[in-house]
């Protein structure tokens, strides 16, 4: 087992150095290490309260670090709020909290970025909605995503299509880390094939994708690295292809600690 | 192409499609287009004056007022929010009317001009405490319900009664295109709509994008022709095409142009789908808010044009009564959603119909207005389970 060291500076795409973040009297982070590379897939594994939301929101620009130290490619960086990580092209992906399930595929594709002709001011600006419905299928069968029809509202999608069209919006718009919360829970099996799919892909188009997963098969059908927390430390680090779920299992618990203090 | 199957194409069955909205919670217009036939049949085969041309024709009068306030219902449902003082704005902006008419001589299009910057203002302000200071539209609104009834009492004064005698306003609810001028407009309506559909075919093809057959959209747009001649045809036989159905027909197609194909108009969806996610995508929330509600307040304004028009009078029962509640019916009736972001500006006008169509048939019989109440009531009841039965089938999935 690997555990935890420095990694080389520079060349990552993000790293995050020695990062502590308190909520009064609790330690939620304490000097952590972080770093994924061009198209990588680093899932970031841990027990309840192991510190991955609140690692995931310092990258995502929801949290602050007490202290530490953010590089994007290579470069120091402050992220104070998500539209500074937006503006990086760090974007996370919440199921919940990305579409709106009234409005249809390219709607949601192009919210807040819609396209039209100059000819009136913005606010009432037309739409130029056969651009951006064109655009939107170059860019959904870009990543293999298939979906019954872009021109219905969302509200008619099965969460793992919901998924795929937050994903893609991200893809759409240029991003460069994207972070995925637990993208597989609460769906089926066919569906979560779909989303590692999707994950596979941006991976193979020089993404960085950051899995936060609490489901150890997906994490070692798609991950190329895995990042253990536990109470708020990184514990350990595995090559996927060098490890096995025991392994990690036993990061995760602080098991293979047990073993060592046991008799 | 690719494999995505979207629009026009790979379109599903009538009943599947059917099928599929039920399942999914997205009625649309279906269950109020039932309501009218019904509605229809019913009393014409209680009363034979019900589908007379005459009828119609009132119908339609009849329908101006809460048509119009009841299209700004809907952009604020859309938002997910309610105004429960566009009732009272429009009691503003008609007293604005009689009074700059009556008292300054102002010509007619300058005091419908200023009754509608009137009712923008009122709106801008109630926005802008909705917004700014976090209060609850529905708490807002019913305070500026009250207030704007004072304002009302004191622009009419002592006597609460102005009479309206400018020709211009007095026609708007009260005068008929000629027939030839009627079918003319009608051919009008058509050719634009075959103009519109032309075009987007030519753009959906440039975009690389398939199109319905070019046989289906004909059919559509032979349809339309035909309904709208035989519509043109009935009203000539009373006394022609109503200055209002004009008036209405503008306020509904420019609403409908704003809200469904600009940009203002998709985010306005939006705040009302997923407000947070649409402050994250970087829209505007507090500016859309704030425009809507001085829209709205503006249309209202048109209302209270409308209503003195009607009356040949603006007193201080303009823009009272039932007129408020009736236009938020006509929204919900008319398949609008009360939890915002699912709508369409012409579920108004359908809202409205259903609403005076009832009204106008139980006059019809003689009834007395407690019936009339007691029935708008009960389809008020029904179009919101209806809307709340689809809410509960969209979420459980």
């Amino acid at each position: 087992m690997a555990l935890s060291q420095a990694p080389a500076q520079g060349g990552h795409r993000l790293a995050l150095r020695n990062i502590h973040k308190r909520f009064g009297s609790v330690v939620a982070l304490s000097g952590v290490n972080f770093e994924v590379d061009v198209g990588e897939v680093v899932a970031l594994v841990g027990d309840n309260g192991a510190g991955k939301s609140t690692l995931t929101k310092i990258m995502s620009g929801a949290y602050r670090a007490d202290e530490g130290e953010i590089l994007f490619e290579g470069q120091p960086v402050h992220i104070a709020s998500p539209e500074d990580a937006g503006r990086l092209g760090i974007s996370a992906v919440y199921q919940d909290l990305a579409l709106c399930e009234n409005l249809d595929v390219v709607a949601n594709l192009f919210l807040g970025r819609e396209t039209g002709p100059r000819s009136l001011p913005p606010p009432l600006r037309p739409l130029d909605e056969y651009a951006m419905e064109a655009r939107a299928i170059e860019v959904l069968s870009g990543l293999a995503v298939k979906l019954p029809s872009l021109r219905r509202p969302v509200s008619f999608l099965s969460g793992g299509q919901r998924q795929a069209v937050a994903v893609s919006r991200a893809v759409l718009w240029g991003s460069k880390v994207v972070l995925l919360d637990e993208p597989t829970a609460a769906l089926g099996v066919e569906q979560t094939a779909m989303v590692l799919r999707l994950v596979r892909q941006l991976r193979d188009r020089g993404l960085a994708v950051v899995l936060i997963s609490h489901n150890l098969s997906d994490v070692f059908r798609v991950a190329d690295r895995i990042i253990v927390l536990r109470l708020g430390r990184r514990v350990a680090s595995f090559r996927v292809d060098e490890t096995n779920r025991n392994d990690v299992v036993a990061a995760i618990t602080g098991g293979n600690e047990l073993a060592e203090a046991g008799p | 192409m690719t494999e995505i199957a979207h629009g026009a194409l790979g379109r599903p069955a009538l009943l599947a499609r059917l099928r599929e909205r039920l399942r999914h919670g997205e009625l649309g217009p279906i269950p109020v287009l039932a309501g009218l036939v019904v509605i229809a049949i019913v009393f014409q085969s209680l009363n034979p004056n019900f589908l007379t041309p005459r009828n119609m024709s009132n119908l339609i009068l009849q329908i101006g007022v809460v048509g119009t306030l009841g299209s700004g219902v809907v952009l604020a449902l859309l938002l997910g929010e309610i105004d429960l003082s566009l009732g009272a704005v429009a009691g503003v902006a008609a007293a604005v009317l009689g009074v700059m008419l009556s008292e300054y001589g102002w010509p007619g299009w300058l005091a419908l001009l200023a009754a509608i910057v009137t009712g923008a203002l009122l709106g801008l302000l109630q926005g802008f405490v909705i917004v700014v200071f976090r209060v609850p539209s529905f708490i807002a609104t019913l305070a500026g319900l009250l207030a704007w009834q004072g304002v009302q009492l004191i622009l009419l004064g002592p006597t609460g009664e102005r009479l309206v005698r400018d020709p211009l306003i007095r026609s708007i609810a009260s005068g008929y295109l000629s027939p030839a001028m009627g079918y003319a407009i009608g051919a009008l309506v058509v050719l634009a709509a075959a103009a519109v559909v032309l075009r987007r075919r030519t753009l959906r093809q440039k975009a690389g994008l398939d199109n319905e057959p070019a046989g289906r959209a004909a059919f559509r747009l032979a349809a339309l022709a035909l309904v709208v001649a035989l519509f043109i045809t009935a009203l000539n036989a009373y006394f022609g095409v109503p200055f209002i159905l004009l008036l209405l027909g503008a306020v509904v197609l420019t609403l409908t142009w704003f809200t469904e194909r600009t940009m203002t108009g998709r985010h306005i969806y939006a705040i009302g789908g997923h407000a947070e996610a649409a402050r994250r995508a970087g829209i505007p929330v507090a500016a859309v808010r704030i425009g809507v509600f001085s829209l709205i307040a503006a249309l209202a304004g048109l209302g209270g044009v409308i209503s003195a028009s009607r009356q040949f009078a603006v007193s201080i029962g303009t823009g009272g009564g039932t007129l408020l509640l009736d236009a938020i019916a006509a929204a919900v009736i008319g398949g609008t959603s009360l939890f915002g972001g699912r709508g369409r500006i012409y579920h108004a006008i359908l809202g409205a119909l259903v609403i005076g169509s009832v009204a106008n048939g139980l006059d019809l019989l003689g009834s007395p207005s407690s019936t009339k109440n007691i029935a708008t009531g009960a389809i008020l009841v029904i179009a919101v389970a209806i809307d709340a039965m689809a809410r509960a089938n969209r979420q459980n999935r």
